[in-house]
């Protein structure tokens, strides 16, 4: 009576669609970074008086924080490699020293604001630096979530194995991640490389 | 411990100030209230709460979802027409030792709320609430692509709005215009919560479209049946693929502006303040970066549906398919680079100010081939005047109308004269009413039978379009001449010796042509109602359509399609009436419900409240609760249920019995 090969239900890929629906909400994503980075870019001489972004910025330890991250979407992107092996134990070790990389940066970013903070320098202090820890504490809200979910889908992954919808969302997070690098590598960029002329 | 806590760590800003109002706010006030309880008890006495919350709210159905946006935005539609006609009376009476009957400060809130309200809440609800309708539909899909996160964005929709009802009773709304501009939208000039209800209002609306706009790109890219290229898409679907590329890139500018305005009012930081380093105008650019594609993204498909409505009622396939789909591509590419025009005045220079000017005129190129494509499809067509027909009518006039003089403000040294007055008003409502309203309720009205079963009423449709066109015309055209007069938008009073009143009397009467409008809408839904059973649409095709959506019964079952409709060419369903296919059954995966879009709108609801007042605790546990509902879905492994073969003939042949 039937033939289902010939008319495939729509709901049975739902790995492309939620993978192509990821993507798109990365670039969704991109456009706000890009305007964050904008308002930065309008705003990074406004220091109305106050100290410029040579004068704080320390080059080498934002060098240091994005050698982390790099490291941990590293550690990611070789945690992906043994997922469609379906070598759990792998992914885990993996996993979890992507999770610890990416702490370690989200310490680092914090206290690299606290160094801020501490010598007077807040958000409150001029536009340039509200830009600054607009965009940096955005980026960081983006980590912070990141590393949430991570906690999430490893747990599933203990549960559950490496079962369809966890590898579906493990791709997510690892698309998510390498996103994040690369919104760093522009900060790096036009925020401390530009700003340490 | 308790002893410890003062008042203000519980309830932030909120004080007994907060309730209190002018006798006409309090009205407003008491009666949504006592709405609200009437609804209440009607729910409770008809024993319908379990019926609502089972078949409505939790419903992942895109049917269903559409529908209830279409019920919140007219809810919406008529607060925001009453707004209207407030500022109607008041500019009709406030001459010379008269200041009418609203103070300044209400008169700016009701301005500041109507703009938002028809924008963000009906012209966003409604466009939404047919697109969710219809495209699945017109694709060929059983649903959407995320269903879960398309009940979502209702919710966040649905509470964007509800924060802006909320406003009316706790506190105010703001009085900075529909797109607040700092400085005056700032902490120092507007220290009330006013402004942060807008924010929040918007930007969890925002998000939701956002959210939104994603999930319908995919469901376009990856759901479409078999066959259906992207050449063989229904025009309706063309236009709602462009809008949701504008979404795509213009809503993440929306969130962040609006962040950094929080951000300023909340944070104490200076991105827009005028000291501090801050730039005000940095806020406008970005503000009308993604102000001006969402005139097109509430346009564009308004244009898919009359590209629809004038094909099937004139008969014909519809003029110029390729053109009008390239004319859409090129309005959605160019949205992108006209914002400066609305504000020319800034001071931007001659050099900037001519390129965006030109780009603006270029604008109209496109816009006009398909103003053109449509007159070419009536002509030499058996073209019936059905009440979708007349709006398009209507729009053809008025939209033109709107469409010439939005060319001759896109010249600079012109729009230096009329900028801010009501000859700007009078413009973008002739794009807004004319174009996208006049096209949501042809859309509306040809939909109807797909939706609920059976036709609205012919002759009181008829009625309220010629009501509308009519009143459109009093109300507008007089807008137009006082602005070349020299009338600025927003007075709340103007001399007498400015010989203005008689054309905002002109005005007013052409409000209340409009009420009486509204007033055969709505005697026509009654009469449709009470007529159901001679309007029954027993065929699933009561115009003759040409599209996919009326191959299925009318209204559409819970999964669209029985079999997944296999398509050759574009009008598929027009050449699919002449070959009839035996029908094949197979197994239907369909979402489940879920309530936690529910919990997580209203928790976004407290979320908001809580920051709107200071309230931090609430705005904590709510955030915690977000993410705590959303665990507990990622958690969730039974998601879908399946419908057998058997099932599947058992309703269709119900359908049919029905028929």
């Amino acid at each position: 009576m039937t033939n289902t090969q010939s008319y495939p239900d729509t709901h049975h890929d739902v790995s492309s669609n939620t993978i192509l629906g990821f993507w798109i909400y990365l670039m969704t994503d991109c456009v706000m970074f890009a305007t964050f980075f904008a308002a930065y870019a309008v705003l990074h001489n406004n220091t109305f008086g106050g100290p410029s972004a040579k004068e704080l910025f320390d080059l080498r330890f934002a060098l240091g924080e994005s050698l982390v991250l790099l490291a941990s979407s590293f550690s990611c992107g070789v945690a992906m490699l043994y997922a469609p092996r379906q070598q759990t134990g792998k992914v885990l070790g993996w996993f979890a020293i992507t999770f610890i990389l990416g702490a370690l940066f989200f310490w680092m970013g914090l206290y690299d604001f606290s160094r801020l903070i501490a010598g007077g320098n807040t958000w409150q202090s001029n536009g340039f630096l509200s830009s600054y820890f607009t965009l940096i504490g955005v980026h960081g809200l983006h980590i912070l979530v990141g590393l949430m979910m991570m906690i999430v889908f490893i747990v599933q992954l203990i549960q559950r194995g490496l079962t369809g919808r966890v590898l579906r969302r493990l791709t997510c997070l690892r698309i998510y991640w390498h996103f994040l690098y690369l919104i760093w590598i522009f900060t790096f960029a036009i925020v401390y490389l530009i700003g340490a002329r | 411990m308790i002893a410890f806590i003062e008042y203000s760590d519980i309830f932030g800003k909120l004080d007994l100030n907060a309730f209190k109002h002018d006798a006409i706010e309090a009205s407003v006030g008491i009666s949504i209230i006592l709405i609200s309880i009437a609804l209440v008890f009607f729910l409770t006495y008809k024993k319908l709460w379990v019926w609502l919350w089972r078949d409505w709210l939790t419903s992942l159905d895109h049917k269903k979802i559409g529908v209830m946006y279409l019920i919140v935005s007219a809810a919406m539609l008529f607060k925001g027409f009453v707004d209207a006609a407030m500022m109607r009376a008041q500019q009709a009476f406030s001459v010379g030792d008269s200041f009418g009957y609203l103070g300044a400060p209400h008169f700016q809130q009701i301005f500041t709320a109507h703009g938002t309200t028809m924008i963000f809440f009906v012209a966003m609800g409604m466009v939404f609430g047919l697109i969710n309708i219809l495209l699945p539909l017109q694709i060929g899909a059983r649903d959407v692509a995320f269903p879960f996160l398309n009940n979502l964005s209702f919710w966040f929709f649905a509470v964007g709005a509800a924060l802006l009802i909320v406003s009316l009773m706790i506190g105010n709304y703001a009085g900075t215009g529909w797109v607040s501009y700092p400085p005056l939208s700032g902490i120092k000039y507007s220290p009330g919560v006013g402004v942060d209800y807008w924010l929040w209002g918007i930007q969890i609306a925002g998000v939701g479209t956002l959210l939104s706009g994603v999930n319908f790109l995919v469901t376009i890219f990856k759901m479409r049946c078999p066959g259906m290229t992207l050449m063989k898409m229904p025009l309706f679907v063309w236009s709602v693929l462009n809008s949701l590329v504008l979404i795509v890139f213009a809503f993440p500018i929306l969130t962040a502006t609006l962040a950094m305005l929080s951000l300023d009012r909340m944070m104490g930081m200076h991105f827009f303040t005028s000291d501090f380093g801050g730039y005000p105008m940095m806020y406008v650019n970005l503000i009308w970066a993604w102000g001006h594609p969402e005139v097109y993204i509430l346009v564009l498909p308004a244009f898919g549906i009359f590209s629809e409505v004038v094909a099937t009622f004139s008969g014909k396939k519809l003029f110029g398919y390729t053109s009008m789909v390239w004319a859409m591509v090129a309005i959605t590419f160019l949205s992108f680079i006209v914002w400066l025009h609305h504000f020319f005045t800034m001071g931007a220079g001659p050099k900037v100010n001519a390129f965006f000017g030109i780009m603006t005129m270029i604008i109209a190129v496109p816009t006009g081939v398909k103003v053109f494509n449509w007159l070419f499809t009536m002509f030499k067509g058996r073209v019936q005047f059905k009440t979708p027909m007349l709006w398009f009518l209507g729009f053809v006039i008025i939209f033109t109308i709107g469409g010439m003089d939005g060319v001759l403000m896109a010249i600079a040294p012109v729009d230096f004269q009329v900028h801010n007055s009501l000859f700007l008003v009078a413009h973008f409502h002739s794009m807004v009413i004319g174009g996208v309203l006049f096209g949501i309720l042809a859309g509306f009205t040809y939909w109807f039978p797909k939706i609920f079963g059976f036709k609205l009423n012919e002759k009181y449709g008829g009625y309220a379009a010629f009501c509308w066109i009519f009143g459109f015309l009093f109300a507008f055209i007089p807008l137009y001449i006082l602005g070349l007069m020299g009338a600025t938008r927003r007075l709340n009073h103007y001399e007498a010796a400015t010989g203005w009143q008689p054309l905002f009397i002109v005005a007013a009467i052409g409000v209340c042509i409009i009420a009486v409008g509204v007033f055969f809408q709505i005697v026509q839904l009654i009469v449709s109602i009470k007529e159901k059973d001679q309007n029954m649409d027993t065929t699933g095709d009561p115009w003759n359509g040409r599209t996919l959506e009326w191959s299925t019964t009318s209204p559409a079952p819970f999964y669209n399609f029985a079999t997944i409709p296999e398509v050759s060419e574009r009008d598929p369903f027009w050449t699919m009436k002449h070959h009839k296919q035996e029908a094949k059954y197979v197994e239907i995966h369909m979402p489940k419900n879920s309530p936690h879009g529910v919990f997580i709108g209203a928790l976004s609801f407290t979320f908001s409240f809580g920051l709107i007042w200071n309230m931090w605790w609430l705005a904590i546990v709510s955030l915690i609760g977000m993410i705590v509902c959303l665990m507990i879905r990622l958690f969730d492994r039974d998601t879908e249920y399946a419908i057998s073969p058997q099932e599947v003939e058992k309703f269709e042949l119900a359908n049919k019995h029905l028929n």
